[in-house]
């Protein structure tokens, strides 16, 4: 939306310094000055670098409007889905942003990590790619289902892509991922909470495992760096709370 | 005995990818080759409407047929990658009426399905609408998750033995003493190795850069790159996807699209669809035309807004008057040139649709008979692209 503050046809100028490393030689960091409109986003810059700086840089985008999930990056240390991370937000004119690649994923190039280990795990997870309206609110960060659904005219539910984008920024967030790489990680663990409700036995059990949610450290990166409203962290401290009542019910044979 | 054809594509959007899809179900060794990742071009930035054929229904019933064709094949082998809520088309203002009877019998024509509501009606399904809308109409329309399609034909093409080389730009292409076309060199843009492949056919598949690509042969394709702006915003306000019961105008419709509301787009021609900067004028112009259909727009934040280029086919006429079909050009009928197929044009609904066309024309020119298979064929996950 353009403010009303704001000429929204200033360019600022900026430099991007960017991490660069290619063919498993030693990173190194290249800074470029791109001229840029406040209302655009760090992604649209990048892209900018490509096309008229650098046409070796390589780097992960699709949609540009985060229902993709492709362009994860670090941005000034932080990880953003880089796409709807405005310029006016992260930057002032004549600023630096340093863009790095996620970390905790192998880097193949320059900006582009290799996301093959989450989408291993989400498929792993059974994570559900698309999800009845009723099963997440659409509003704020709540997570209790909404009191009123809207249903089709035909009966049955309306089906719509579920809210994880697998950009995999929580997993670069998150420290226990940084420690080990076998962790199943934030994601994962969400997708197999939000199957609470039709929960088989090998999920919980994969849940409750070695790389499952003790793993966690509480650290809540995860929900702080997630762009679509996955809120991880408490999912994770959900589906720890199902699986010692589930714990305790084995023990005690229902009577919790 | 001969080996597999091998089939080289060029480009891993929509196109490339359906197109390696069903050259491998076809027995093809086939090759795409990327200067990027999976659908960083057109196809990703795509809408993400998956076109009931409504649309097209009054000026364009060749495409609003293939629309509707493909929007019932999608949904049956791609439902990972679908919101399949939906849409509606409706009058605001009494010229919208005007069209409401060449709407009725171009739907009608095309076998769209399409019921017509009162405004209450209308109201009820969808509470954010207009409340001065005048009439709706039901159409089948959908939404997809652009990279999540690609993925799942490239998924499936791979699981058949495709190879995909990405961030790989093709720098030229090997033409043998009688001018066929018999191969491409590329470079590998993670480490800068030269790639060479030889093929029975090479097929570019580069949407609006087709002409980067047949330029190297010497080959003009009248390709008219015509970008178009679309804005999301971060409150899903209608289940369906609106569109505005008129003809194709800008910013006519809005789409769900999980917590977001996308609206587009507008339609304007450039020379180099590399890069195409976001103008504020057309974005403001998406928050005017997309409140008139649904006005708590007004309250919603902006989350993005994009440009992405169509590869619109040849003419001279504005960008909203050259039809949405496609095009598979073989360039020994068109330019004397063998071995080099360019397909162009089309939709991100007609994806299928334009690989089989393609895939016929590469059988045909390789004297092979065999019947395309993707329409019964569901799809794998998208996730086994990485599998």
């Amino acid at each position: 939306m353009n403010r009303p503050d704001t000429d929204p046809t200033a360019m600022w100028h900026l430099t991007y310094i960017i991490y660069r490393q290619k063919d498993g030689q030693p990173p190194r960091y290249e800074t470029f000055q791109v001229e840029i409109s406040p209302e655009e986003y760090v992604l649209d810059g990048v892209e900018k670098v490509w096309a008229f700086h650098d046409r070796s840089l390589t780097f992960r985008h699709a949609c540009h409007h985060s229902t993709c999930g492709a362009c994860g990056m670090r941005v000034n240390g932080r990880e953003k889905l880089t796409c709807i991370t405005q310029i006016r937000d992260v930057a002032e004119d004549g600023g630096t942003l340093t863009i790095e690649p996620l970390r905790n994923f192998p880097v193949l190039s320059d900006l582009v990590v290799d996301l093959g280990p989450l989408y291993r795990k989400m498929e792993a997870v059974q994570a559900p790619s698309v999800i009845p309206l009723s099963r997440a609110p659409l509003e704020g960060d709540d997570i209790a289902p909404p009191e009123e659904t809207p249903r089709p005219e035909a009966g049955g539910e309306f089906i719509r892509l579920s809210d994880c984008i697998e950009c995999g920024l929580c997993i670069s967030a998150c420290p226990s991922a940084a420690a080990d790489p076998d962790y199943l990680g934030p994601a994962p663990l969400a997708a197999i909470q939000l199957q609470s409700g039709s929960l088989n036995a090998d999920l919980l059990a994969l849940a409750d495992s070695r790389e499952g949610v003790w793993r966690c450290h509480s650290a809540y990166e995860c929900s702080a760096v997630c762009p679509a409203s996955v809120n991880p962290g408490w999912r994770i401290m959900d589906l720890r709370r199902l699986i010692a009542k589930a714990r305790l019910q084995a023990v005690f044979g229902g009577r919790t | 005995m001969k080996d597999k054809p091998h089939a080289l594509i060029i480009g891993a959007g929509f196109t490339g990818v359906a197109l390696a899809h069903d050259l491998a179900l076809r027995g093809f060794a086939v090759s795409v080759v990327e200067r990027g990742p999976i659908a960083n071009g057109t196809s990703g930035r795509t809408h993400g409407l998956l076109h009931s054929g409504a649309r097209y229904a009054v000026k364009d019933r060749e495409s609003a047929a293939e629309c509707i064709q493909e929007n019932r094949i999608l949904r049956r082998i791609v439902p990972r990658a679908i919101e399949p809520n939906g849409g509606l088309f409706i009058a605001i203002q009494e010229s919208d009426l005007e069209y409401r009877q060449e709407f009725i019998a171009g739907c009608e024509a095309c076998g769209i399905p399409i019921e017509e509501l009162t405004p209450q009606q209308a109201l009820r399904l969808e509470p954010a609408l207009n409340p001065a809308l005048l009439t709706a109409f039901t159409v089948p329309d959908g939404t997809f998750d652009p990279l999540r399609l690609a993925l799942s034909f490239a998924a499936t093409a791979r699981r058949n033995g495709a190879q995909f080389h990405l961030y790989t730009e093709v720098t030229d292409l090997i033409v043998d003493g009688q001018g066929k076309v018999g191969g491409l060199r590329a470079r590998n843009r993670h480490n800068g190795e030269t790639l060479e492949l030889r093929g029975d056919v090479v097929v570019n598949a580069t949407g609006a850069w087709v002409g980067h690509i047949t330029h190297m042969v010497g080959i003009d394709v009248p390709i008219k790159p015509t970008p178009g702006v679309m804005v999301a915003y971060d409150r899903r306000l209608t289940q369906r996807a609106i569109n505005r019961l008129n003809r194709p105008a800008d910013g006519d419709i809005a789409l769900p699209q999980r917590r977001m509301l996308v609206v587009g787009t507008t339609s304007f021609s450039i020379e180099n669809p590399d890069y195409i900067p976001v103008i504020p004028d057309h974005v403001a112009l998406m928050l005017e035309r997309g409140a008139a259909l649904i006005p708590g727009l007004r309250q919603a934040r902006q989350r993005g807004a994009y440009m992405a280029t169509r590869p619109l086919i040849g003419g001279s006429g504005p960008g909203r008057s050259i039809s949405r079909t496609f095009k598979a050009y073989d360039h020994k009928e068109t330019d004397n040139v063998d071995g080099l197929v360019t397909i162009t044009g089309g939709k991100a609904t007609t994806l299928r649709l334009m690989a089989e066309k393609t895939a016929d024309v590469v059988c045909r020119k390789l004297g092979l008979h065999r019947p395309c298979t993707t329409a019964e064929t569901p799809l794998l996950s998208y996730r086994q692209f990485y599998a």
